[in-house]
């Protein structure tokens, strides 16, 4: 990545190539680096076509769940009854993830034009980027270059003059992190109450206003104009390890490491060697205890199995976690595991809907029990409690919000048992945080 | 039938259209699955995961509202899984649950009691934290909110928004803070806002009116139709120590759903006046003088044989049929005929169910009193009854009509003994809609019947069986008098 670092040399540089250029801000300038080639080309291409390349590209999902873009877009209706919509998901709330945010702050021509191709592909006309309320910078920066883009007949009734209507529309977010959650999205977007809604019916026939709406995270859409402009077998080259895992991912590295930021690899890189080489390893006299890999949702990793780690979707689970955002949160040996996890565990309590019992309870009862351990006031049932709990919060309501706080909490109890127990046998330690 | 989705629940085979919901198929035979979001009346929610069961071949218990059935599918509600899930659900809806039932209205009739007692665990787990607190809310006239005891099950949310179509109320807040809200300045005061307390499966939503007057197993409930209007909307009279405390909706699809209005269920302390006639009253020396039903019958029709000239009835459109039948029975053999007045106010229809109002005329039984003979021509009924040989009046309180009613014989069938009823020949005392069995005709004519809740004062009895009595008296029978 460019901006604040470098680029490293390990690095893949696909989205993250003109990251700290101002000039690649704007419309020209975008040009100047090749910009709205792809989209031209895509709209030369028939919508098949546009699918098929994305699919043989083996882009999946990067806002957490994976899902291979493409089929997601040919689960859209053929054949055009209603309206169709895409939502661009830029309400980048993960606790440790902040790369949509870059891609939006240098690169939003890149969003733009991934966001038309989208369009193009799935038959929406109007395509809606929901960005987090509290990104005001990437939002200011978003809404000069898609004023520029209008301005420059990229967008509108004849998008590129092809004849093709393609509207973007802006739409701020106001706080909650709930509303990342696709369906949640939708909703807020429709101006209700941000709670996710329960499937059947998928957005992909009930989506949007009721009709049919693809949702695609900010990475995945700004992948897509290289894919269409260097060719899917390009993309799908671009993968060290599993080649079900293809291109570069952003990983936003925070944490106790010596250099946090973004960081573009391809697919399969060893995460060792990303926080050792690429980021520049712990602080100084620090040791590495933990990772939490894709964001806080995911489950826990110890030193010696993120050592292990290849980072793609399969050697994440072959870890017993998930690449998810990839907002890497990095602990070294200072961490108290039990305050830190409580300190996620509030995090999630906080942002609950309110509508699953398991989460809107669970949650807060979670951060009790942990507070009641921080406390010194903690009993040994606790930990069986904690464990039965999070049992129950695990694929029993309508979204993963619930079960993204039980994961860091049973693996940590898992993976960290004596640092729960210090806690119940003695109180308080001595050298936690 | 080949369009019939076939599947087994519990060990039961059953077949039900496609798009049913498990939970629904489940009912059909016999098997009552948990719920509290899901109500059959409101759009799904799926959100208080209460209902959780096990369908084969699912890595995950499904929620069985939103799970619509498909062919070959196994579920189970009872399984180790399922239970597991729900006694989860259970425990953590009770964390902050005051558990105050010994002071709580809906116990007794409470779903988290009933579901707790049932498969829930014998002690919670969540010892030694404080539990939520926030203070009861007053949410508009006869509606009172206790949020600690709320399960944010939103039906009360969904009812306004989905069903009165109008969204009064809201879900504030987010995680555990949240709570049913009320927009600043917007009571909830929808003429069919009622209805979320009997939604709400907990007691979080309290009507106001019944509020501490009765433990709920002390009352006897019995099926009957509301008197409110011509709606006919089917509700059960709720009764203790012969009084009528409170009326609920009873479901009927086809007329009232789930629902009755907030006139119709707060309109009964009539059904429990004190001051009634309680025995049979005949014109003696200038006044009125109880005494038994055969003489006070015999005195009747005695006047009646005796009377020369036209017979006017001044009725009442609350009357049963039976007795509306039988007095225009009456009237039509001395060639008379009568008339009926109805109260009126304004229409407030239930705004997401079809022909469901609260109708402008507030009586239940006009379309009987029609169908039986009797006119809207109030007007010249009275001014007839003046030159009448015989006015017989049927639960007609003759407010507001200019004394001396008539030259003839009045024989006065009420439940209450107005000034200008006084110079009656005859005072026969009936019991209210609540003290008898009979039946009213809605709007579009559906017959409905109501059963007796309570016993009548004194000796008023059923004015079909008064009217049967004379007719009977006469020679004729009236059909079947309840």
């Amino acid at each position: 990545m460019g901006y604040p670092h470098p680029i490293h040399p390990r690095e893949t540089p696909v989205l993250s190539r003109h990251f700290g250029e101002a000039e690649a801000r704007s419309h020209a300038g975008w040009v100047q680096r090749g910009g709205y080639r792809a989209l031209e080309k895509a709209l030369g291409m028939t919508r098949e076509q546009v699918i098929e390349e994305v699919k043989a590209s083996g882009l999946r999902g990067r806002g957490g769940a994976g899902f291979p873009a493409g089929v997601k877009w040919s689960f859209m209706p053929k054949q055009k009854t209603k309206a169709h919509y895409l939502c661009c998901n830029a309400d980048e709330s993960e606790p440790g993830t902040f790369k949509d945010r870059e891609i939006m702050r240098w690169t939003p021509h890149a969003l733009i034009e991934g966001c038309a191709i989208a369009a193009y592909a799935i038959q929406a006309e109007q395509v809606y980027i929901y960005i987090r309320g509290e990104f005001t910078e990437p939002i200011q920066v978003m809404q000069a270059a898609l004023d520029e883009a209008y301005a420059g007949g990229i967008l509108g009734a004849n998008a590129m003059g092809k004849g093709v209507r393609i509207d973007i529309t802006i739409h701020r977010g106001a706080g909650a992190y709930i509303c990342g959650e696709e369906t949640a999205l939708m909703n807020s977007i429709e101006g209700k109450r941000g709670n996710p809604r329960i499937r059947p019916p998928f957005p992909a026939a009930v989506g949007v206003f009721g009709c049919p709406t693809t949702i695609n995270n900010v990475e995945t859409l700004s992948s897509v104009p290289h894919i269409i402009e260097k060719g899917a077998a390009w993309y799908k080259g671009l993968c060290l390890s599993n080649p079900k895992s293809t291109g570069t991912k952003l990983f936003s590295i925070c944490g106790a490491i010596a250099k946090p930021g973004n960081y573009e690899v391809t697919m399969g890189f060893p995460l060792k060697e990303l926080l050792y080489d690429v980021a520049g390893g712990m602080r100084p006299g620090r040791k590495l205890k933990a990772v939490i890999p894709g964001g806080s949702s995911v489950p826990i990793l110890t030193a010696a199995e993120a050592e292990e780690t290849l980072l793609d979707y399969e050697g994440c689970v072959a870890k017993g976690t998930m690449l998810g955002s990839g907002g890497m949160i990095v602990l070294d040996d200072t961490t108290d595991m039990v305050y830190q996890v409580m300190r996620l565990a509030r995090f999630y309590a906080h942002e609950s809907c309110a509508q699953c019992t398991q989460c809107r309870e669970g949650t807060a009862w979670t951060v009790k029990i942990l507070q009641r351990l921080l406390n010194g006031e903690g009993r040994k049932e606790d930990l069986d409690l904690l464990l039965d709990l999070s049992e129950q919060m695990t694929g029993r309501t309508i979204c993963v919000l619930s079960d993204s706080c039980a994961a860091p909490v049973v693996s940590a109890i898992r993976k960290f048992p004596e640092e729960f127990d210090a806690y119940v046998r003695r109180g308080r330690p001595a050298a936690s945080t | 039938m080949s369009d019939l989705i076939k599947l087994t629940i519990e060990g039961h085979e059953v077949e039900v259209p496609p798009g049913t919901s498990v939970l629904e198929a489940a009912k059909l035979v016999g098997v009552l699955i948990p719920h509290y979001c899901y109500h059959p009346g409101l759009p799904v929610a799926g959100s208080c995961r209460m209902c959780l069961v096990d369908v084969e071949k699912s890595p995950k218990p499904l929620p069985s509202c939103a799970t619509p059935v498909a062919p070959g599918m196994v579920v189970r509600v009872q399984s180790e899984q399922a239970r597991a899930a729900r006694r989860a659900v259970l425990e953590l809806l009770l964390i902050n649950h005051p558990l105050d039932c010994p002071i709580c209205d809906q116990a007794g009739e409470c779903e988290l009691q009933d579901y707790t007692s049932q498969e829930g665990r014998a002690s919670g787990r969540y010892a030694d934290y404080a539990k939520r607190f926030n203070p009861v809310e007053d949410f508009g006239p006869d509606v009172l909110y206790v949020p600690n005891r709320c399960i944010l099950c939103t039906r009360c949310v969904r009812f306004m928004e989905d069903v009165a179509q109008e969204p009064s109320l809201n879900v504030s807040e987010r995680g555990d803070r949240a709570h049913i809200g009320i927009f600043e300045g917007q009571p909830l005061n929808h003429p069919w806002a009622g209805n979320v307390v009997d939604l709400c499966p907990v007691g979080s939503l309290l009507s106001k009116d019944f509020l501490h007057k009765a433990r709920v197993w002390d009352l006897d409930k019995t099926p009957s139709v509301c008197p409110g209007c011509t709606q006919g909307c089917n509700v059960t009279l709720e009764t203790r120590d012969n009084a009528v405390l409170r009326l609920k909706p009873r479901p009927n699809p086809s007329i009232n759903r789930w629902f009755m209005c907030d006139h119709g269920r707060l309109t009964y302390a009539w059904l429990n006046r004190s001051d009634r006639i309680e025995a049979p009253l005949v014109q003696r020396d200038g006044r009125l003088v109880p005494v038994g039903w055969d003489q006070a019958l015999a005195r009747a029709i005695e006047l009646m044989r005796a009377a020369r000239g036209a017979w006017i009835g001044l009725v009442s459109p609350g009357a049963s049929s039976e007795a509306l039948e039988a007095a225009a029975q009456l009237l039509k053999a001395h060639g008379g005929g009568g008339a009926f007045r109805v109260a009126e106010g304004p229409e407030a229809p239930l705004a997401g169910v079809p022909d469901l109002a609260l109708r402008k005329e507030r009586a239940p039984n006009v379309h009987g009193a029609l169908a039986a003979g009797f006119t809207r021509e109030w007007a010249s009924a009275v001014d007839a009854a003046k030159r009448a040989a015989v006015v017989l009046t049927l639960d007609e309180d003759l407010t507001g009509l200019a004394q001396p009613l008539t030259a003839g014989k009045l024989v006065y069938i009420g439940t209450v003994l107005p000034e200008a009823a006084r110079g009656a020949a005859v005072v026969l005392p009936c019991a209210n809609m609540a003290e008898e069995e009979g039946t009213f005709a809605n709007l579009r004519g559906v017959r409905q019947r109501y059963g007796q809740a309570k016993s009548p004062p004194g000796m008023a009895r059923p004015a079909a069986w008064i009217l049967g009595a004379i007719l009977e008296a006469a020679g004729r029978t009236a059909g079947a008098p309840a």
